[in-house]
C-alpha cells in the first residue's frame, strides 16, 4: 500500500491561484465520490483551507492513480496543474506530519491547521472515504502534532499584534474577565485588538473617537459604550487597558494627565497599547509604577521574537517527526494489504 | 540514618534545581511537575528526619542552629505545598527549591552549632512558640519568593521584551496578591507564636526581643500600608524580599541568644 499526496499550498502559489483549487464544504461529498471512483484508489481525504488544498490518498497501484488524480484536478481548475505530487509514501507521510505540526503553515507553529485537518479527516470518514491506512495515518499525525506542541516551543508566544496584546494583558491581569478597556481613536488595528480582548473575557469597552458617530458605530459592533473624545479622561477611572490609535500629531496621554487618575486607581495596573504613529502616549508614562506602556514597535518586536523562537525549534520538531515517520513506515511495511 | 535522609533530600533538590537551570539555559523553562515532585520527596524525607531527631531529643527538634535551619527548610517546603497548589502560581516551585536547598546546604556544611540544648525547650508553650515562629518564617520566605517573582515579572514587562520568563511566570497581579496573602499568613502565625511566648513567661534576651519585634512590626506595617493603598505592590514585593534577607541574616543571632547560658 502507498500513501499519495497531491495539491497546492501557500508556498507554491498566490491566493488567486489557490482559490481556484479550493473545495468548499458543499462540494466535498461530490469530490470524495469522484476520487473514490478512480480505479485502484482505496481511500482519500481532502484538506481545503485558505492556505492549502491537498488530497491524501492510499493505493496499491500509485502511478495510474496519481495520473487520474492529476486529471481530476485539472478538470476542476480549467487546466491548471497542481504544483506538487508525491507518489511515494515516505514524503507524503512526512508532509502530513509537518502540516499537522504547523511546520508547513504560513505562521510557523500555528495550531488552527490541526483543527482543520481533524475536520477534513472526520468529513472523509463520515463519507466512508477512509481506510485502515488513512485512519492510522491521520491518527498518527494528530499524535505527532500533540507531541510536537508539548515537547517543543513551536507554538510559543504570540505572532500578531492582537495576540501579543492579549498575551501581555494576560501576563498583567491574569483573568481578563471583568476588566475594562478604553479605545481612544477607532482605527482598524485598535478594533482588532479590542475584539481579541473581548474574546478573552473583557466585558466593558469604552470607545472615544473625534467623530462620535464612528465611536458609536464601533461601540455598537463590539457591545461597548461610546463617549465624546473630549471627555475620555472622565470615564477613565475604572479602565484597566487603554488602546490608543488616534491621528493626533502630539501625545494626548501625558504623565501629567495620568498621574492624578492613577491615584484613584487603587494600585491596579494599567496596560496601555499605543498603536498610533506618531505616538499618542508620552513615553515617560512607562516609568510610572504599575503602568505598562507598549507602542507598536515593541509589540511587533515581541511578535518577531516569538517567530524567531519558533524558527529555532524547527530542527527539534523535524527530529521528532522523523522518528514518527519511521514508526509509521515500519507499520506500513507490516501491513501491506488494503482493508476498509 | 538521619544523615542519609538529609543527604537524600539535598541531592533530590540539587538535581531538580540543576534540571531547572538546564531548562532555563536552553530557553525551555516551563511550569512542570519536577520541582513539585522534588519538594514533596524532600518534605517526606525532612519530616522523617525531624521525627527521628525529635525522638532522640524528646522535644520538637529546634534546639540548635543546625536544627533550626533544617526546621526552617521543612517549614518553607510545608508552606509551599500548602499554599503553592492553592494559588496555582506556576514556577513558584522553581523558586522555592533553591531556597530550601540553600538552607539544607547551610545546615550540612556551614560551621554551625549542632549540639542540642534540650533543657531549653521542655516547656510546651516555649516549644509551640519556637516551632510556630519558624513556620511563620516559612510563610515569610514564600512571601519573599513571590516578591522576587513579582520583581522579575515587573522587570520583564517594563523591559518590553518577550521571552521564556515573561511567558512562564504567573500574571503580575496574581503575584502581588500572593505576596500580600503570604505576608498575612506569616504575620498571623507569628502573632500567635509571640502570644504563646508571652503566655509561657519565658525570659527573653533584650536583643532577641527587639529583633523579633522589629520583624513583626515590619511585616505589620507592610500589611497596614498595603491595605490603605499607601504601599504599592512593587514596593511591598521589594520590602518582603528585604525582610526575608533580614530574617535569614538574624536567624543565627536569634538562635544564639535563645540558647541557655
Amino acid at each position: 500500500m502507498t500513501i499519495l499526496c497531491a495539491g497546492i499550498n501557500h508556498r507554491d502559489a498566490a491566493l488567486e491561484i489557490r482559490e481556484r483549487f479550493a473545495i468548499g464544504n458543499h462540494e466535498l461529498q461530490e469530490t470524495l465520490n469522484n476520487l473514490r471512483a478512480i480505479e485502484g484508489l482505496s481511500g482519500a481525504v481532502v484538506v481545503s483551507t485558505c492556505n492549502r488544498v491537498e488530497l491524501y490518498a492510499s493505493s496499491i497501484d500509485p502511478m495510474p492513480v496519481m495520473d487520474a488524480i492529476r486529471r481530476f484536478l485539472k478538470t476542476r481548475t480549467s487546466g491548471l496543474e497542481a504544483p506538487f505530487y508525491t507518489e511515494d509514501s515516505l514524503p507524503s507521510v512526512k508532509h502530513l506530519f509537518r502540516v499537522a505540526s504547523g511546520l508547513d503553515s504560513m505562521v510557523v507553529g500555528e495550531t488552527e491547521i490541526l483543527g482543520q485537518l481533524k475536520q477534513a479527516y472526520s468529513a472523509a470518514a463520515e463519507h466512508g472515504a477512509t481506510n485502515t491506512h488513512l485512519n492510522k495515518l491521520f491518527q498518527h499525525a494528530f499524535r505527532v502534532a500533540k507531541q510536537v506542541r508539548t515537547e517543543t516551543s513551536i507554538t510559543r508566544g504570540a505572532t500578531s499584534v492582537g495576540s501579543v496584546a492579549v498575551d501581555l494583558a494576560g501576563k498583567i491581569f491574569g483573568d481578563l474577565g471583568g476588566r475594562k478597556v478604553m479605545i481612544l481613536g477607532a482605527g482598524d488595528t485598535s478594533e482588532r485588538v479590542a475584539r481579541s480582548l473581548v474574546s478573552r473575557g473583557v466585558r466593558t469597552v469604552i470607545v472615544a473617537n473625534r467623530t462620535f458617530d464612528r465611536a458609536a458605530a464601533l461601540a455598537d459592533q463590539i457591545g461597548g459604550l461610546a463617549v465624546h473624545f473630549d471627555h475620555w479622561h472622565t470615564a477613565f477611572d475604572e479602565v484597566d487597558i487603554l488602546i490608543c490609535s488616534t491621528a493626533a500629531p502630539h501625545p494626548i496621554v501625558t504623565r501629567e494627565k495620568l498621574e492624578p487618575i492613577l491615584r484613584r486607581h487603587n494600585e491596579r495596573p494599567l496596560f496601555i497599547i499605543d498603536l498610533a504613529v506618531p505616538r499618542d502616549v508620552d513615553a515617560s508614562v512607562h516609568e510610572l509604577e504599575n503602568v505598562y506602556l507598549y507602542d507598536i514597535d515593541s509589540i511587533e518586536e515581541i511578535a518577531r521574537q516569538s517567530l524567531n523562537i519558533r524558527q529555532g525549534e524547527i530542527m527539534r520538531c523535524e527530529a521528532l517527526i522523523d522518528t514518527h515517520v519511521a514508526d509509521f513506515m515500519n507499520w506500513m511495511r507490516n501491513h501491506p494489504n488494503p482493508s476498509r | 540514618m538521619q544523615n542519609f535522609l538529609l543527604i537524600a533530600s539535598t541531592l533530590i533538590l540539587l538535581c531538580s534545581f540543576g534540571y531547572t537551570l538546564f531548562r532555563l539555559g536552553s530557553g525551555r523553562l516551563r511550569p512542570g511537575r519536577t520541582n513539585l515532585a522534588a519538594l514533596v520527596a524532600a518534605f517526606v524525607l525532612l519530616s522523617a528526619d525531624l521525627w527521628l531527631r525529635g525522638q532522640v531529643q524528646r522535644s520538637c527538634p529546634i534546639n540548635s542552629l543546625f536544627d533550626v535551619v533544617i526546621f526552617m527548610a521543612w517549614s518553607t517546603t510545608l508552606i509551599y505545598l500548602l499554599v503553592g497548589s492553592a494559588y496555582r502560581l506556576s514556577l513558584l516551585g522553581a523558586f522555592t527549591t533553591p531556597l530550601v536547598l540553600l538552607l539544607l546546604l547551610t545546615a550540612e556544611f556551614a560551621p554551625i552549632n549542632r549540639s542540642p540544648s534540650i533543657r531549653a525547650l521542655r516547656d510546651p508553650w516555649i516549644e509551640f512558640h519556637a516551632s510556630l515562629s519558624l513556620i511563620a518564617y516559612g510563610a515569610f520566605a514564600l512571601a519573599g519568593l513571590a516578591g522576587i517573582m513579582y520583581l522579575i515579572q515587573d522587570r520583564q514587562l517594563k523591559k518590553r521584551k518577550g521571552g521564556t520568563l515573561l511567558y512562564n511566570l504567573p500574571p503580575i497581579t496574581d503575584l502581588g496578591v500572593a505576596n500580600t496573602r503570604l505576608i498575612w499568613l506569616g504575620l498571623g502565625l507569628l502573632t500567635i507564636a509571640f502570644a504563646a511566648g508571652f503566655v509561657s513567661g519565658m525570659q527573653v534576651n533584650t536583643i532577641k526581643f527587639w529583633t523579633s519585634a522589629t520583624i513583626w512590626l515590619a511585616y505589620a506595617l507592610m500589611i497596614v500600608l498595603r491595605q490603605v493603598h499607601t504601599l504599592a505592590p512593587r514596593r511591598t514585593a521589594t520590602l518582603s524580599v528585604a525582610a526575608l534577607a533580614f530574617i535569614l541574616i538574624t536567624l543565627p543571632a536569634i538562635q544564639h541568644l535563645s540558647a541557655p547560658k
